[in-house]
């Protein structure tokens, strides 16, 4: 099945694009991790992984691992600040 | 303690018009409201020790708006309020330039002051926006600060 993960910010400039397109074996945040991990340098890697570093999930904050659906958005975010 | 409040969050490039939305917060609670408090967020010139060319913002759509309006709900759960409205703009920012505005109206005014305060602390950590400075010394994304997390857990 297929997710688009989205780079906001920081993230997005690191890893040079605002969103790719996962074909992923599996059907949870693991599985996208495991693909992320493949095709992203140590560099990416390491920004994806930083502390403050939030996962959301359709819009939607979530931590640990979780299941996802085809045509799920999953978007990788850094510590954020307003006002 | 809640009630009826109407929130309005946007989320714009374009500029606001602190009198056009002052205006509109009174149409909104005529004859109720004894109080609107207004805040107005400007980009500085400087940061630490250097220079700020400007301010780049960038938001999820969809997400932000929700984040902010969980801040509205947290507010009007806290105070006795009548209207709240946050703008906050996007893009590219320079020097002088308005950022946010939040107008807060209610019958009285410590609840007006109070929530207005609260909102600002709050947007600071939990806003989904994300801001680049644009400085002599290089561009850096800039995150809450520590001074920013102790007002808010100081609600």
């Amino acid at each position: 099945m297929n997710v688009t993960v989205r780079f906001f910010a920081s993230l997005r400039e690191v890893i040079d694009h605002e969103a790719i397109v996962l074909e992923l074996p599996g059907s949870t945040l693991a599985s996208v991790r495991d693909q992320l991990r493949c095709r992203l340098n140590a560099t990416q890697w390491e920004a994806i992984c930083a502390a403050g570093v939030q996962v959301a999930v359709n819009q939607r904050i979530v931590r640990g691992d979780a299941a996802l659906a085809s045509g799920d958005e999953v978007a990788f975010l850094p510590p954020v600040t307003g006002g | 303690m809640g009630g009826q409040v109407q929130t309005t969050v946007r989320i714009q490039r374009e500029d606001f018009d602190l009198a056009a939305e002052w205006a509109a917060c009174r149409e909104r609670c005529t004859g109720r409201a004894g109080a609107v408090v207004a805040f107005g967020g400007l980009v500085r010139d400087r940061a630490d020790h250097d220079a700020v060319q400007g301010l780049y913002l960038e938001h999820y759509p969809g997400m932000t708006e929700a984040s902010i309006e969980r801040i509205c709900a947290e507010a009007a759960d806290r105070w006795r309020l009548l209207t709240v409205t946050v703008i906050h703009r996007v893009g590219d920012l320079g020097p002088g330039d308005q950022i946010v505005l939040v107008l807060v109206a209610s019958s009285h005014r410590p609840d007006a002051f109070a929530a207005c305060e609260f909102l600002m602390d709050y947007l600071k950590t939990d806003a989904v926006i994300w801001k680049k400075e644009r400085r002599d010394g290089g561009d850096a994304w800039i995150t809450a600060t520590d001074s920013d997390r102790e007002r808010r857990s100081g609600w």
